[in-house]
């Protein structure tokens, strides 16, 4: 298959160096398009030409994709295209991950992530996450808030205190719980548990936030929830959402990656590569004839 | 056909029966023994416990002997072998199961933890020997008793903290470590915490199995009649606190059951029994610390 992304990264690097003025060679039509609205939105990350390997499985094909700062992209794809994985090399989450080999470039603000100077911890101070299956500490809803300032540190109880109250507005949650921050986090719903994570994500004041299938457990009134809170979020924060539920990535973002197989098949504005897909793949999954 | 498989299942459900009551039979075969044993004990060893019994140097009158030296032993080589033995494994099983990279040499050690779980007691005590007392000079003391105990036990405590440390989710881990945690970080907040009651348990279990040791420490050279106390561990002048207790001979229940049980007097074996009712107690009673602890750890821990 003749590789749009690449093209795409192309241009998107002539973009990124020269500002939206210059026009980006037309490789492909809808990618054009896209460099030009992307150009408007600055890009935070910029990966480039990355390969994953599980062992000697190959995840992830050379994919060269950017984001947005303060916008939503959505990755995309049927089960196993690789949108997870690309989701957790974006804060290095998968050096956890025994026996994985990661190529190419990812670059924060300029300055590749995966270079040996780089301090894993901060980048992950910098680009948080939220997990597919909530996973508040087995604590108050207070002390999962504020872990991140503990772990730096902070021991002023007001700065503490209102930090809790801050990021709690911030996902939504501080009606449901200002009454009870201390007690356990296990109290609460699915929903809430979630959107306490977020809080919890929130608190580190991220530039990024990485959400891997944030809703994929949560019933539709919780997903609507969230789905509002990432409306609001992305005015603040760069967001990153893997989602399975097409809907959710035409609702929430402003730009989409289709992955399929490992590899990155059509990247762009949310509204083009919904209304008119460029490739035949991508059209086919997302009028659902598979995947 | 379809009578076959009533036939069948008929045959199928009598099985299923006929193991329940196996698998029963071979549980009362354990009970009964255990609570042959403690009856045994009871009806020898009972009257021989009192005030007295607990508050007496051994004596060449059985009438007049007790078990002070020996049960001060026990505890304060429990207490030389639990201050060794937990730091020492929680931190091997900690760095086992959350740092040690996976390659063929922390295998080799995984292998060889596993291997001196099954080592005999009295090779400790060789070793020990060897080591502790002749190359060490440490004496046949508390300390050298409780050192070895401490080996023997340290492969149980080990293999107990990797257990109870695997219990605690993966996405705790990641959680942590998403919101920029180091390793040692997230260990002392999340994973210790969270472990802890296992941690416990197992601690426990491997204490009471040193209780009960009796042959690694008569290959140290363990005193089988004692009849002073060791240095008392506070006294009055500065630092008021003091560790000459540490380097004195000792003897342990198990030993002083040994003792009293290879003499000829009949009177002596009710010494013994009563003894062995006494050390059972302190293991049963451990148990059911373990127990209280889980059950406590796991109450405050809900996920």
């Amino acid at each position: 298959m003749t590789n749009g992304p690449d093209g795409g990264k192309m241009d998107l690097q002539t973009d990124v160096e020269t500002a939206a003025s210059k026009t980006p060679k037309p490789i492909i039509n809808n990618q054009t398009t896209t460099m030009q609205q992307a150009a408007s939105a600055k890009p935070i990350i910029k990966v480039d030409d990355v390969a994953f390997y599980y062992g000697d499985k190959q995840a992830l094909k050379s994919i060269n994709v950017d984001i947005a700062e303060k916008r939503a992209t959505a990755f995309i794809g049927p089960s196993g295209c690789g949108k997870t994985t690309l989701l957790r090399c974006l804060n290095r989450m998968n050096d956890l991950v025994l026996n994985t080999r990661v190529t190419g470039s990812i670059s924060l603000d300029g300055k590749n992530i995966y270079d040996p100077s780089t301090d894993v911890i901060q980048l992950r101070r910098r680009v948080g996450m939220i997990f597919q299956k909530w996973n508040p500490f087995p604590k108050s809803i207070y002390e999962n808030v504020i872990y991140g300032l503990r772990i730096v540190g902070v021991k002023n109880r007001a700065l503490l205190d209102e930090t809790v109250e801050k990021n709690l507005r911030r996902a939504a949650l501080w009606d449901e719980v200002k009454d009870n921050l201390h007690k356990s986090a296990a109290d609460l719903s699915g929903g809430q548990q979630q959107r306490l994570c977020i809080a919890r994500a929130l608190a580190v004041e991220p530039d990024v936030l990485l959400m891997d299938e944030p809703c994929s457990a949560l019933d539709p009134i919780s997903t609507a929830k969230i789905e509002e809170l990432i409306h609001e979020l992305k005015n603040a924060f760069t967001i990153v959402i893997v989602t399975h539920n097409m809907q959710q990535a035409a609702r929430v973002s402003d730009f989409t990656a289709f992955f399929y197989l490992g590899e990155l098949i059509e990247f762009g504005e949310t509204g083009t590569l919904f209304t008119a897909p460029q490739k035949r793949q991508t059209e086919d999954y997302i009028t659902g004839r598979f995947g | 056909m379809t009578q076959d498989v009533e036939k069948n299942t008929a045959r199928r459900k009598r099985r299923d029966a006929l193991f329940a009551v196996v698998g029963l039979l071979a549980t009362f075969v354990g009970m009964i023994t255990l609570g042959a044993l403690m009856l045994d004990l009871l009806t020898d060893g009972a009257g021989r416990l009192s005030y007295a019994f607990f508050t007496a140097f051994p004596s060449r009158f059985a009438g007049r002997a007790g078990i002070l030296t020996a049960w001060v032993g026990t505890t304060l080589v429990m207490l030389v072998t639990a201050a060794t033995a937990v730091p020492m494994g929680v931190a091997a099983g900690i760095y086992l199961e959350e740092y040690a990279p996976k390659n063929w040499f922390t295998a080799i050690i995984e292998i060889n933890i596993a291997n001196l779980a099954g080592v005999p007691s009295i090779i400790y005590g060789l070793l020990a020997l060897g080591l502790f007392v002749y190359q060490l000079n440490l004496g046949q003391s508390i300390l050298t008793a409780g050192l070895t105990l401490a080996l023997l036990i340290l492969p149980i405590v080990i293999v107990a903290t990797r257990e109870a440390i695997r219990t605690v989710p993966n996405s705790i881990r990641e959680a942590a470590y998403a919101l920029g945690a180091t390793k040692w970080r997230t260990i002392r907040d999340h994973i210790v915490p969270y472990s802890t009651g296992g941690i416990l348990t197992g601690v426990i279990i491997a204490l009471s199995r040193a209780i009960g040791e009796t042959a690694p420490l008569i290959t140290i050279g363990a005193l089988t009649f004692i009849a002073f106390l060791p240095d008392p561990p506070i006294t009055s002048e500065f630092p008021f606190i003091s560790f000459q207790w540490l380097m004195s001979p000792f003897t342990v229940m198990p030993i002083q059951m040994f003792n009293w049980v290879s003499r000829p007097q009949a009177e002596f074996h009710l010494n013994a029994a009563a003894t062995g009712l006494v050390l059972m107690v302190m293991t049963l009673c451990m148990n059911a610390i373990a127990i209280y602890f889980r059950y406590r750890f796991r109450k405050r821990i809900r996920w």
